[in-house]
């Protein structure tokens, strides 16, 4: 703006600035370039500001659009921390062979607590475990029957943290089933692979929602430029013969373009992390319930980004495509 | 520098607007163009402004041969020609002001250059206290004189006109030729269709007669 053909001298940057004047230089040139871009970029959000109710309501369509698949996987996120943690539901219940002495089997236990893949172990006695028997089986009197113990040791192994698919699970299991001294090693592994099976589901099925309402904003977007192009049928052919060129007459319907995007994911964010906050309360009330650890996370700064950008390329494409498709056809007559 | 070579026109599906018509205006010169209503006056300035193509023969503006000026030429082509039309084709959401700069906008030049030339523009054309009315508030003469001031301010060597009297009263169309004189004056080439024989005869310039598609005369006899 402030490059004028200014005779009066001016600063230490005069010479500079009549040397542009004359004949642009490349600085000059880029600097002009960016700055006619931030007109257009206010020129149309100035537009839209004129219409607020229509122009809301087309950025609030892509919303929700956008919203729903990213309320969806940030729920199956929090599900998936959940099922990783395994929430200390997921141990290994080690049976030891009759003829394993508590000794010994205390020593293993200590032994498999070294390893990496184990989070910590418990150890069960023989006597304990005739003890928990007794006391909740109601088996107890015909125990009493018995001459010996029946029961074997039972070493109990929960996964270390880092093991979070059913695989590594399974490697972990395998491992402690080849240990000599066990007899038995038993993991009810079922529910997770049903869980995970499930996710992996539902994430497809988000996928395919993200895409199709990805799709669904291109087409809002491109429906509602398309009309503004309609609209604005006469300035475009006046502007074409004062000498403007397609780039100079796109410019501004693909900023509009930006913006309803933008502000679309903007409100899909707000809408996303409303809902979350909403669900925090009594998703950890209902954790408390069942002793759980597990609190709702909501959704981070990297999500609002990722939103509003992938809005605002929704928002370009959109409108890229309806200039690309309607442009071309208003010449003047 | 409007050179005319054997240039006819027929648009699709309909019959010769113009045929075989030949003429030479000189830098600086300015001229009428009339005939009887269909005679192709308005075709003819449409191929100067490259807003139709000819069918058959050439023509040259400021000896560039338009047949080699591409679609995507065409816009920094139309900068070079000021066009100003009947129906004045203003933006009416748009200022007096904002209307005025839009060639400059679209030229990419600074903001204090636009706003001096478009206020020399204004000043011209009689306007310079109506800059921040919109088009709708001004009274027809007036529209028309924005739609000058708009084709005049990038300074273009060429002026075309298409009826720009035809909704004023005589007074006013005075005026407005008046306006087009003085641009003359400073070098610009000036061609201006009309059907009002009255005002071209009173204004004695260079007038060339269109009678169903054809060069039919020419006052004064071309001397080149
Ligand atoms: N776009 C068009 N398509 C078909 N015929 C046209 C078109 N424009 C003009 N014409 C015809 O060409 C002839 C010349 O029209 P025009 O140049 O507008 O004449 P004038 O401006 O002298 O009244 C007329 O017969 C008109 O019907
Ligand atoms: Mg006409």
């Amino acid at each position: 703006m402030r490059r004028g053909r200014t005779k009066k001298p001016e600063h230490a940057s005069r010479k500079m600035q009549n040397t542009s004047s004359r004949r642009p230089g490349l600085i000059a040139l880029i600097k002009n370039y960016f700055l006619r871009h931030m007109q257009v970029m206010f020129y149309s959000i100035g537009q839209l500001s004129r219409t607020p109710f229509s122009s809301l309501m087309t950025s609030a369509v892509i919303g929700i659009a956008l919203a729903l698949p990213s309320a969806f996987f940030t729920l199956l996120d929090n599900v998936q921390t959940l099922s990783l943690g395994w929430d200390g539901n997921a141990q290994i219940s080690l049976f030891m062979k009759y003829n394993v002495s508590n000794s010994d089997a205390q020593k293993l236990a200590t032994k498999l607590r070294m390893r990496q893949e184990v989070k910590l172990t418990r150890f069960i006695s023989r006597e304990q475990a005739l003890e928990e028997f007794r006391t909740h089986s109601g088996f107890g009197d015909v125990l009493d029957v018995l001459e010996k113990n029946p029961l074997p040791a039972v070493i109990v192994v929960v996964p270390a943290t880092t093991l979070d698919t059913p695989d590594q699970i399974e490697t972990l299991l395998t491992s402690l089933k080849n240990i000599p001294e066990v007899d038995l090693a038993q993991l009810d592994l079922e529910w997770v692979k049903r869980l995970h099976a499930l996710l992996e589901t539902a994430q497809r099925g988000i996928t395919i929602l993200a895409v199709l309402l990805g799709l669904s904003v291109l087409l809002v977007v491109g429906n509602t430029i398309r009309l503004g192009i309609e609209n604005r049928r006469d300035e475009i052919v006046i502007t074409k013969l004062i000498g403007a060129t397609n780039r100079f007459i796109r410019r501004p319907f693909l900023y509009t373009g930006i913006w309803y995007g933008l502000i679309g994911g903007l409100l899909a964010w707000s809408a996303v992390f409303t809902t979350m906050m909403l669900l925090k309360a009594p998703v950890n009330r209902l954790a408390d319930l069942y002793y759980s650890q597990f609190t709702l996370s909501l959704p981070g700064l990297e999500n609002a980004l990722l939103l509003v950008f992938s809005g605002a390329l929704l928002g370009l494409a959109g409108s890229w495509i309806a200039v690309g498709r309607h442009l071309q056809d208003i010449e003047p007559t | 520098m409007i050179l005319f070579e054997n240039v006819s026109k027929t648009y699709p599906g309909s019959h010769e607007a113009l045929s075989n018509v030949s003429f030479h205006l000189h830098r600086g010169d300015m001229a009428f163009l009339t005939g009887h209503s269909g005679a192709g006056k308005s075709t003819l300035l449409k191929l100067i402004a490259l807003i139709e193509r000819t069918t058959r023969g050439q023509i040259l503006i400021g000896g560039q041969n338009l047949a080699g000026v591409t679609k995507r030429k065409i816009p920094y082509f139309r900068r070079n020609i000021g066009i100003i039309f009947q129906d004045h084709r203003l933006l009416l959401d748009r200022t007096v002001f904002d209307n005025v700069a839009l060639p400059l906008i679209i030229a990419g030049l600074d903001y204090r250059e636009i706003t001096r030339k478009v206020r020399a523009a204004l000043d011209k054309v009689n306007l310079l206290n109506k800059e921040k009315q919109l088009p709708a508030t001004l009274s027809t003469g007036e529209q028309q004189r924005v739609g000058i001031a708009r084709a005049v301010v990038n300074k273009p060597p060429v002026l075309l006109a298409d009826e720009p009297t035809g909704n004023l009263d005589p007074e006013l169309s005075e005026e407005i030729m008046k306006m087009f004189e003085q641009f003359n004056q400073v070098g610009v080439t000036v061609l201006i269709a009309s059907h009002d024989l009255e005002l071209i005869k009173r204004m004695q310039h260079r007038t060339l007669v269109l009678g169903k598609g054809k060069l039919i005369a020419q006052f004064p006899e071309e001397d080149s």
